[in-house]
This record gives structure tokens, sequence and C-alpha cells, in this order.
């Protein structure tokens, strides 16, 4: 897993409720084999004025002006200021891969979906919850700044503003601890092996319905 | 001491171990997989010279990017280039790890909600994950389901388990009786209305009172299958003797003596009278209409008798905006009334109404009728191969052929159109599906989320119409 420690960075303003993973990365992009390649295509219908097409060139495709990441102001941003219930819908990784792989590091929002939230860790994103006041007021500043810039610092779990007010923010200790380190999840969980195997051995006992040999039944549906 | 509730009960069984701070080793009991979420995931394993932990709490079918026509010589022969890997690397990916595949042309191929509980694959009790957020349909069954992404199903494979924490108890209660022309989705979509697509985050999610009870399994199916769409990970139903008999008798089902211990158990699923939960919705099930999505969101849902919110009345800045974007999007005036909304295509499918009893539903509407000049393009998409023989062994494919639907080969089809079947930009879609979010079903496309019946109904009016109307 990629690590995160602390940053500071210019701060792009998404303002929308309810941004749906369908437009963070849509499905013509899910067909993809690699995790990798997908932030030329973030938001791909609300950045592009055409329809995208996996394997694209968007370097000569017609951008949408209006649209906040094409704005020259917020260009290099690492932080991505969010509203209400983030990442919503599918379950697609693709979604985080995009955000990552277009330099997004950090997502602020006053609350997230569960699977994207959880997905984000799991590549090196840390999404921060923070009050809908907070976030309104960083609404206002980015805003009204150019060149707004946060320092987000994970070990001390605090948001730092320019004009040095400080933000304290929470986070999961075992989220936080593996983002820190960069941890491999399934090397950690491989740890406990023999946890696993006990726990089989002990269920194949109490539910053996649980254990059954797919392969020998479904052959034996075959013949039927 | 409180009882426990149904979550309860499924998540002590699977607890592997549990860290003081609530961290915990879940065991998986059944994995499913499909074609675009877990090539990434095949690939790391390979990466890091893994093996799956257990081969045989996997199974795997393509769904999402195959073809609903008929496809000579299978997979090798998918128009689309890009699909065509994804289904052929599934198929390589399966037979290298050794997981069972109900490859294309198998009839026991379908969306992937659809197959594990049709061939007992999903058996009650279990926890159940797929890269799919729809995964919640399982819980019909009393199972603990939930979607999850990429990099967990890669930890999955590798380890039979996933690192959680425990989430919140949410009972939504509804009892009385349905009116008649009112089923599942219509449920499930006036429970997203209520409390929103953002509701049930952060809890598990469990559907009790007598408008469950009385539904089917299949009904059921439709309405955990969109808990997601209320914001919960996993929604679920206690186990009773519908869930006994609709499990009894499937392929993966255990037989005799293994049969009646399972039964046994199965029979403890079910939230104790004394159980304690975090949060109690109650709605009255007599008052639920036929209901109709207007917006790009499923909490944007009206009754077919309402009209279209007006923005104006929104007091919420954020609330409003996210309206006014949607009234544009979808091309609709603020007040315009249910009834008055054009359709253009129709589509039913999906994993959350695909099922025989959804098409059943919609066939009894169309019997007799045609699809109105108005409509462009009515597609029915069985949800499995055994879905579409059943349907056709009852004469189904005859109904929706004569009144002019498409009768098509299973997959997800148009709910999310990453296969050749699309909604054009700014046409009106009336879909059983379970989004509607800007461009789901096509760039540019308006989707309209109904009850099968009710996309039957649209389809012969050419509008959005109460279905009550055509009993």
């Amino acid at each position: 897993m990629e690590q995160f420690g602390r940053l500071t960075a210019i701060v792009a303003p998404l303002d929308r409720a309810n941004v749906d993973t369908d437009a963070i990365i849509p499905k013509q992009f899910l067909k993809s084999i690699q995790r990798t390649g997908f932030g030329p295509y973030l938001f791909d219908e609300w950045r592009y004025l055409d329809v995208g097409q996996p394997g694209q060139d968007c370097s000569n495709r017609p951008v949408n002006p209006e649209f906040v990441l094409n704005q020259p102001r917020y260009q290099g941003a690492k932080i991505l200021l969010a509203r209400e219930n983030f990442g919503c819908g599918s379950s697609r990784e693709h979604a985080p891969w995009a955000l990552k792989d277009y330099g997004f590091d950090v997502i602020i929002a006053p609350s997230f979906a569960e699977i994207f939230f959880n997905n984000s860790f799991k590549n090196g994103i840390l999404p921060i919850v923070l009050d809908e006041v907070t976030v309104d007021q960083l609404f206002k500043e980015v805003q009204a700044q150019e060149g707004y810039q946060l320092t987000v610092d994970l070990e001390a779990q605090t948001i730092t503003k320019p004009n040095g007010e400080v933000i304290h923010f929470e986070v999961d200790p075992f989220r936080r601890h593996c983002l820190l380190q960069g941890l491999d999840d399934i090397g950690l969980t491989l740890q406990y092996a023999a946890e696993i195997r006990a726990y089989e051995e002990r269920r194949k006992q109490e539910a053996p319905w649980l254990f059954m040999h797919l392969h020998e039944i479904a052959e034996k549906f075959d013949q039927i | 001491m409180a009882g426990k509730t149904l979550y309860d009960k499924l998540w002590g069984e699977h607890v592997v171990r549990q860290d003081e701070d609530g961290t915990a080793l879940i065991y998986i009991d059944r994995h499913l997989l499909h074609e675009v979420t877990s090539p990434q995931a095949f690939e790391g394993l390979r990466l890091a010279g893994r093996k799956p932990w257990r081969v045989d709490a996997n199974l795997c079918t393509p769904d999402h990017n195959v073809p609903t026509t008929e496809v000579e010589g299978g997979p090798e022969n998918i128009e689309d280039p890009i699909s065509r890997i994804q289904v052929l690397t599934l198929d390589k990916n399966a037979q290298e790890f050794g997981i069972l595949e109900f490859p294309m042309g198998d009839p026991r191929q379908g969306i992937v909600h659809v197959v594990g509980p049709e061939e007992g694959a999903t058996l009650p009790g279990m926890t159940v994950v797929c890269g799919d957020s729809h995964t919640s349909t399982h819980g019909a069954l009393g199972c603990l389901a939930h979607g999850i992404g990429t990099s967990e199903v890669e930890h999955v494979l590798a380890t039979q388990c996933l690192i959680q924490k425990k989430m919140k108890n949410m009972l939504i209660k509804v009892d009385g009786q349905l009116q008649p022309g009112v089923g599942p989705k219509d449920v499930i979509l006036y429970i997203i209305g209520q409390i929103g697509t953002a509701g049930g985050t952060g809890y598990a999610i469990e559907f009790g009172g007598q408008v469950f009870r009385d539904m089917s399994i299949e009904g059921r199916m439709t309405v955990c299958n969109m808990a997601i769409e209320a914001g919960a990970r996993a929604g679920m139903v206690a186990v009773d003797d519908k869930t006994i008999d609709y499990v009894k008798g499937r392929p993966f089902a255990p037989t005799g003596e293994l049969w009646d211990r399972a039964v046994e158990h199965w029979k403890t699923l079910h939230s104790d009278p004394d159980a304690d939960f975090d949060v109690v919705l109650e709605f009255d099930g007599s008052q639920i209409e036929p209901q109709v999505t207007w917006g790009t969101s499923p909490e944007m849902v009206i009754p077919i008798t309402g009209k279209v919110p007006n923005p104006d009345y929104e007091t919420d800045p954020v609330r409003e905006a996210g309206m006014r974007r949607a009234l544009e999007y979808m091309g609709l005036e603020a007040e315009t009334p249910a009834t008055e909304i054009p359709v253009d295509y129709v589509f039913i499918g999906s994993c959350t109404n695909s099922r025989i009893e959804d098409l059943r539903a919609a066939a009894e509407i169309v019997k007799g009728r045609k699809v109105s000049d108005r409509v462009e393009q009515a597609l029915v998409v069985p949800g499995s191969g055994l879905v579409k023989m059943q349907a056709e062994k009852e004469g189904l494919d005859k109904i929706f052929k004569e009144a002019g639907f498409q009768w098509r080969n299973p997959g997800c089809s148009m709910c999310l159109a990453m296969n050749a079947d699309r909604l054009p930009p700014k046409k009106h879609c009336a879909s059983t599906s379970n989004r509607n979010f800007e461009g789901r079903q096509g760039a540019g496309g308006r989707t309209h989320l109904v009850s099968p019946q009710m996309a039957a109904a649209a389809a012969i009016a050419g509008h959005f119409v109460d279905v009550r109307e055509f009993l």
C-alpha cells in the first residue's frame, strides 16, 4: 500500500453533494484490466465536452472551461474539497485509482460513502471527515483566495490553514498506522494465518454446509 | 442484557479475531467474482506469488460486459475488443486459479447477484462479498453481504478474510399491507426517498415488519439490493420458512442430514425480540404508491400521483443547487406531473429486477397490449440463463415479443451500459435498474427508476402512468 504522511498543496473545491463513482470515473473506463492510467479520465463527463473512450489521447479533447479542475488556479491541486456523501454508488476502486492518478492525495468532505472511504485508504488517499460548518468555511476561503493551500499532517492529525489556524481531524488508528507505514493489508492478515485455520477447523464442525466442494457439485449437475 | 440483532449474530459467528479498538478479521464464506473488478486482484496475486486461500469459496461469472445479443462462437467473438479482453481475462484467471466459473454460453451464466442465490451458492447465515456494491442483494437470504473494492477482492482471495469494524444496527420496519400494483421496488424507492442516499451510511439495515414477511424472496432481494442506494453496505431480512423453501433443492444447497442441521441453525437467524437497534424507523406500507424517480439520485423520487418538486421551496442551498442541476440534466420543469414525463426507452432487467417474478409481473401488464410508437427501444434482459429458460417455458418471451419488446440474453446490460446496450443522450428511460446517476445508462441519458410493472405500463403508454390503472 502507498504511504501518506504530510502534504502542503493547492485545494480544488468540488461544490456538489452526492458525487457518485460513476461521475468520478464513467463505466467505459472500467474495462481496463490495469490499475493505472485512469487520471486523464477522472470526472470525464464533467471535464470534457465530448464523450471519452478508453485508451484515448485526452490532450486534444475539448475541455469544459466551467469545470473546476479545468480552471488554471486549481492546476496542481492535490487536495480535493467536496460535499456530503462523496463517492456514493458503485464499489469500483477505479474511482480512487483515478483520483490518485490525477494527483489527489487528500479528500476533505462532511461525509463519504463507506465503500469509497475504505477503497481510498487502500490506495494511499487520505479521506478526511470534517463537520459541515468547517467544510463550508473552507469552500468560502478556497474560492476567495487564489493559490489557497492547506497543510495536512496525518501523524499530528491536523490541517493547517494559510493563516496558521489549525483544524484537528479524527482518523481510525489502525488505518492511520497502515497509511503512515504504507503497510500491505494482505501481509498483515497473513500473520494471523494460524488463527484463520483454527477458525476454519471449528466452523467445519459447527457448520459443515459452508464448506461444500463447488467443483464436484457442479460436475454432478453437468451430467444431469 | 439485551438480545442480539440478526446482524450481531452474523457478525459474531464470523469474527476470526478482534483487536481492542474493534478492528476485526471477518471470515468470508462466499466470494463472488465478475470480470470488471477482479482482473487487477488476480494480477496482484500473481505478482506476489500468492494462491487463493480456499478455492471452493469462490464462484465467478461474467456479467457486466457480456453482449445480450447472440455471440456466435463465444467470448472470442465479442465485437468490442476491450469488453472481449475483460471477459477472456476472467476465463483465463478462473482456469489458472482453479475457480469455478459459469462462462458465457453456460445456461447458469448471468448477473452474479441473480446466479448466487439461484444456484444455492448463497446460503442463509453466510458472509457473502463481491467486488460490486449490489452484493447487498444476498442479505435477502439472511446473509451478511456487501460490496468490496478490488484491493479487498485480492485480500479475500488471498486470506479468506476482510479487515473490518462492526457497523451499527438499523431496523426499517414497514407494516401494513401493500396496495395492489405496489411492489418491492416501490417500497425500497419510497424508503430511499424518506431517508436519503446517505441515510443508512454506517449501518447494517435489517428490513422487518409485515410487508417484508409477506414478501417473496425475490422481492426481498430487490429491497436488499438497493440498501446501498440508501447508503448502507448491507441490507438483510430474517430467515423464515420462505427462505428455507427457496434454498431447498438448489444445486449447492446441502442435502440429507446436513440439510437438517443447516435448517436447525438457519431458524435462529433473526433478531431476538429484545434486540437493541441503534435506530428504528417505521413506515406504513399501505400508504406507499407506485414510485418513479425524477432526478439524478435515487432519493429524487416521487409517487406516480405526484409532481416534480420545485427547488424554489428548498431551504438548504446545497440541496437546492443539486435539484436545479438534476432538473437541467433531466430536461424537466419543476412541478411537471409524473404522468407527463415522456418515455423513449424501456429497460427491464438488472440485478434489482431481472428475476422470474419480475418478468412475470411485467408480462402480466404487457399481455395483449402493444409498446407505444413513441418508444424507440424496449428491452427485456433476464438475469440469468436459467431465468431466461424458465420464462420461455412459461411463454413470457412471446408475450414480450408480441408487444414489441426485444427479448435478450442475460447480463447487466443497460443498467450501466458497459456492453453495447446504451441509452442515447437526452432520451428518457423507464428502467428497473438501481441508479439514475448522470450518464449511468449512457452519456447524457435520462434514467427514471421504476418497478417492472411500472416500466411495462410506461412502455405501453409512452409516458409514465399509474400501473394501478392497468390492473
